[in-house]
């Protein structure tokens, strides 16, 4: 398929001949950019880790970055604990509530 | 029936797909929306202007507000784009996409374009489509989920053939109670619960219901829902299912996470509580209440003392705009508004008026009336979701 990358649709068609099907349209995405904040408290360093390991497999860590500023503990925990549970998100208690605390510090 | 996955395989199968290197997203200006962490980055997706980038992967653009100001229909490549889960189709066959109509039905069948465009009633309609959240960054006190200012909503003219037209063919079975809609986009681990909404039969069968292929006299553009979408007139936008491939009618109650946990209101009038309380009952989101803007003017603005031209949209659920009407004086009066051309009852309606302002700041409101006597408050609503935010706009400018 490498051809196909150089030629455009219409010259790989007449390449293929008349037995060719239009090509599949495709569509190129940008990649996400955005990082996690590392921490100010190094105590906070596995919950840092554990964020970039298990939130990034479903969305991007711009969904945190977004949330309203210093909502705290409680509604890090709650938002940690929706990924868990109802997303099934596979992440073991102890790496959840890390990683809720170091949000909760974090942003 | 093919599944989405096996589908996704046999695309990925078919001869002479284009690969290309994704691309990264264009470092570009920002712009930061008067809430906490509003700072959004303007991003040019394939197919769309630069677009306030709320997230990337999954993608959620916000329309900039400006564009508001440019008529009642929203160019395709402006209009604002939101997806749930992560996993969304980046090649697609025109040819061989099938939508399969299921369930409880006489005669269930795979439908291409073709065959749709083939169906008894194809029709355009000019309808408003709004994001359940739009506006949530302004709740307060504020709610976790998307973080949107007021451009998550847009009006493009949607052509297609009514739902009732596929529902017939496949003939209905007596007993059915609902239709549940799917698409190719879902989630990236497959414990999450896939995206998948429901009509009850009857809204389903009303003729206005509408599988899209067309978006303003083009194909829907890939981000809002290529090749093929449902259109809901006057419903929030999570009913309008992108990328859609299933239509499953059912003899009981569709019972998936996103109706029955997901996108519900309390069950008031208001669809509202006090400020940081759990309703009692809730019930799934359904009409857009009556909303409207403010577009040839910023909060902020200078503008010259004397005769100030405003200009603005209003919509509301399908009702249709009786009336749009503006006030200098925190509502204590209010002027008429002048409605403009009527792309029908679905669309957004642009309205002109003229303010005498004297030098000084002024905070100019702006308020709607539906044909159905529905209006806006003058104080914002909450509830906990941070949806169906309606409250009367207020526009800040300094007269100089």
């Amino acid at each position: 398929m490498i051809r196909s990358i150089l030629l455009p649709a219409a010259a790989l068609a007449a390449l293929i001949g008349t037995a060719a099907r239009a090509a599949p349209e495709t569509y190129a995405l940008p990649e996400p950019t955005a990082q996690f904040r590392a921490p100010s408290d190094p105590g906070h360093a596995a919950g840092f880790q554990a964020a970039q390991e298990n939130c990034m497999t479903c969305h991007a860590a711009d969904y945190v970055a977004m949330q309203p500023p210093r909502k705290g503990a409680a509604f890090w925990d709650a938002e940690v604990a929706k990924m868990v549970k109802v997303y099934h998100a596979p992440i073991e208690a102890q790496q959840a509530k890390a990683i809720a605390t170091y949000l909760g510090a974090t942003y | 029936m093919m599944d989405r996955r096996s589908l996704l395989a046999a695309m990925a199968l078919g001869a002479g797909g284009r690969v290309l290197a994704p691309l990264r997203a264009e470092a570009g200006e920002t712009v930061t929306l008067p809430f906490g962490n509003g700072e959004r980055p303007l991003v040019a997706y394939p197919g769309k202007r630069p677009l306030l980038q709320m997230t990337a992967r999954p993608p959620q653009l916000e329309t900039p507000f400006a564009v508001f100001d440019e008529g009642a229909i929203t160019p395709n490549d402006a209009f604002f784009v939101r997806y749930h889960l992560a996993d969304i189709p980046t090649e697609i066959d025109r040819q061989a996409y099938r939508v399969a109509i299921q369930g409880h039905v006489e005669r269930p069948l795979e439908l291409s374009l073709a065959d749709l465009k083939a169906l008894p009633g194809q029709t355009e309609i000019a309808a408003v489509n709004q994001c359940s959240g739009n506006s949530r960054g302004f709740f307060e006190p504020r709610i976790a989920g998307g973080q949107l200012a007021n451009g998550a909503m847009g009006c493009a003219r949607w052509t297609g053939v009514p739902l009732k037209s596929a529902l017939d063919k496949a003939g209905i079975k007596a007993g059915a109670v609902q239709v549940s809609f799917a698409g190719l986009d879902g989630p990236v681990l497959p414990e999450t619960p896939d995206f998948a909404k429901a009509l009850p039969l009857e809204h389903a069968q009303d003729g206005e219901v509408m599988l899209a292929w067309g978006m303003n006299g083009q194909d829907l553009p890939w981000l809002n829902g290529f090749p093929l979408r449902l259109v809901v007139p006057g419903f929030y936008g999570t009913y309008w299912v992108k990328h859609l491939n299933a239509i499953t009618v059912l003899d009981k109650p569709f019972d998936g996470f996103w109706m029955t946990s997901a996108y519900r209101i309390p069950d008031n009038a208001c669809a509202c509580t006090e400020p940081g309380k759990a309703p009692d009952k809730t019930v799934p989101i359904g009409r857009f209440n009556v909303r409207s803007f403010v577009t040839n003017l910023a909060d902020g603005a200078q503008v010259k003392a004397g005769r100030v031209p405003l200009r603005g949209i209003a919509f509301d659920g399908g009702s249709g705009i009786r009336a749009v009407e503006v006030s200098t004086d925190d509502g204590q009066s209010w002027s008429p508004a002048r409605l403009g051309q009527d792309l029908g009852r679905y669309a957004f309606r642009v309205w002109n008026a003229e303010l005498d302002l004297v030098p000084g700041p002024h905070a100019l409101r702006v308020r709607a009336t539906g044909n159905d006597g529905g209006t806006q408050p003058m104080e914002p609503r909450w509830n906990p979701p941070g949806y169906m935010r309606n409250v009367v706009e207020t526009t800040r400018v300094q007269a100089a």
